[in-house]
């Protein structure tokens, strides 16, 4: 890149935890090589620069954006639709932008209900009016406008056209320098794809695998596995086996089951289904009560367990139920 | 919750050695059943990736049929126990996604059962057509999304730079 004018980077963040801001950071002094190769034009945590700097910004003139975060409100998808109009690349950086994530999970439940808690049945608050955000609202002085809160999170790519996905909650420091080299030596895979490994995450996992015969599922906190063997073996519900690789295993290495957060390998679109078909075959039983008996005790909670960062990315995207708007 | 005239849209995955072979049979003996139903063939019930049933359900299916031979009969010796097992998680999960787990239905059946199998999947589809259609895409059309919200909004931020220049 020597010589060459800088690239522009910019980076951006919907419904997120913050976390992936950070794990930005975590690449340690190689944000300053990133900072040699790039003029960072937009990134509310830490550049001074406005949403009016990009509103003004030629179509396609950002080299790549990062974009974390699901797409919940009308503000954050307007940034979405804004940031792929301005960006050439745009990459749907860590799981919440890639499959929903957490925020995605409350696509088990809806507006109305999350509004019951947030704003009305949280021992801390007090809301006595019974106030809730409206999306205009009208003063002396004019009208106030609010973003609209949608029933569904969608995904970055159920929102605008996605170039390149990075999973992880967040992605790990070295995966999103590989992902920087990749694009700065424009070694990039075809558009579309995952940036990553392929494999799962018991391909990196040092414990030792047998056959999986499973009588009874046990919850993180019931039993205390031992040190070598597989967790899904010793009964606990380790996502590894339908989870990409990329992290090394950290979980399972230090005893506790892998939950999913790189989301499904390579060729899978429905991670949970993956973990349903998985877990299935490690089922000891083939007596249809039996078989009953042994999920429905040891799985208290299917969509938490098996679509714990996919399920907003998953075939039906959302629970079911009756709309009750006020 | 049922509709008049509503026909249900059944999609049914069926084992190429049992079920498959049954359907064509009740074809050839002329044995009638409910037209509602597309039957897709594969190699053995186990094969039926719950992604499948999902997907079928996302895109429109009311309900969903998977037929394989009689347990210990699987000509890849024990898939089916899979499918069985498979059948138990997946409906798990339906119900807590508020789809009724009723909608997905397991048969066995063999080569030799044409008629059963008619009957099996006549039954399906009256008992799917009481449960009634389940739109499922619909789910996630969001009635808070509005088109011409982004418009107001990138006519807002103008406004607003307006005031300050
Ligand atoms: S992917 Fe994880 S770390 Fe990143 S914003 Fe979402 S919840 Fe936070
Ligand atoms: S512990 Fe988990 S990640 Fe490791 S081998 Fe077993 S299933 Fe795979
Ligand atoms: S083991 Fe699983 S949950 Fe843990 S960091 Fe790796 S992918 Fe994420
Ligand atoms: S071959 Fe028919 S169910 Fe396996």
């Amino acid at each position: 890149m020597n010589g060459e004018p800088k690239g522009k980077l910019a980076l951006y963040w919907a419904a997120s935890c913050g976390g992936c801001e950070i794990a930005v950071l975590a690449i340690n002094e190689r944000i300053l090589d990133v900072d040699a190769l790039f003029d960072i034009v937009f990134w509310p945590v830490a550049v001074d620069a406005k949403v009016h700097d990009v509103e003004k910004m030629a179509d396609g003139s950002i080299d790549v954006c990062l974009f974390n975060g699901g797409i919940r409100t009308s503000e954050q998808e307007y940034m979405a639709r804004l940031l792929r109009k301005k960006s050439k690349v745009l990459v749907a950086f860590g799981s919440c932008a890639h499959e929903g994530c957490i925020p995605g999970l409350a696509n088990s439940t809806s507006r109305r209900r999350i509004f019951e808690t947030v704003y009305h049945e949280t021992p801390s608050t007090e809301n006595t009016d019974h106030v809730e955000p409206q999306p205009s609202t009208a003063v002396p002085e004019g009208t106030l406008h609010l973003p609209v809160f949608y029933d569904t999170l969608r995904t970055l790519d159920q929102t605008v056209k996605v170039d390149y996905y990075l999973p992880g909650c967040p992605p790990e420091a070295d995966r999103i320098w590989d992902a920087i080299t990749a694009i700065v030596e424009n070694n990039l895979p075809p558009p579309g794809s995952v940036i990553g490994a392929e494999t799962t995450v018991c391909q990196e996992c040092p414990r030792k695998r047998n056959e999986k015969k499973v009588k009874k599922f046990y919850r993180t906190w019931e039993i205390i596995p031992d040190e070598e063997t597989c967790l899904l073996e010793q009964g606990l519900l380790c996502c590894g086996i339908a989870t990409r690789a990329g992290c090394g295993a950290r979980c399972p290495q230090v005893g506790s089951p892998c939950i999913g957060c790189y989301g499904p390998n390579e060729g899978i679109h429905d991670h949970g289904a993956r973990m349903m078909a998985a877990l299935a075959s490690t089922i000891d039983s083939n007596d249809p009560e039996e078989i009953d008996r042994i999920i429905r005790d040891g799985i208290p909670d299917p969509v938490g367990s098996f679509y714990r960062f996919g399920l907003a990315a998953s075939h039906l995207r959302r629970k079911k139920e009756a709309m009750i708007e006020t | 919750m049922s509709e008049n005239g509503f026909k249900p849209r059944i999609v049914a995955f069926l084992c190429n050695w049992c079920s498959y072979t049954a359907s064509d049979l009740a074809g050839t003996s002329r044995v009638k059943y409910s037209p509602r139903v597309r039957m897709i063939r594969v190699m053995c019930s186990g094969r039926v990736d719950p992604s499948f049933v999902l997907k079928a359900f996302a895109l429109g299916a009311d309900g969903v049929l998977i037929a394989g031979c009689h347990p210990g009969d699987c000509h890849y010796i024990e898939q089916n126990y899979k499918t069985m097992r498979r059948h138990a998680m997946l409906r798990y999960f339906l119900e807590q996604m508020g789809i009724q787990p009723e909608r997905l239905r397991l048969v066995w059946a063999s080569a030799a059962e044409g008629q059963y199998l008619a009957e099996s999947i006549d039954q399906f589809v009256a008992d799917v057509q009481k449960l009634g259609p389940l739109r499922w895409s619909g789910v996630w059309e969001d009635p808070w999304r509005r088109e011409d919200a982004f418009d107001e909004i990138a006519a807002e931020h103008a406004e607003a730079m307006e005031v300050q220049a």
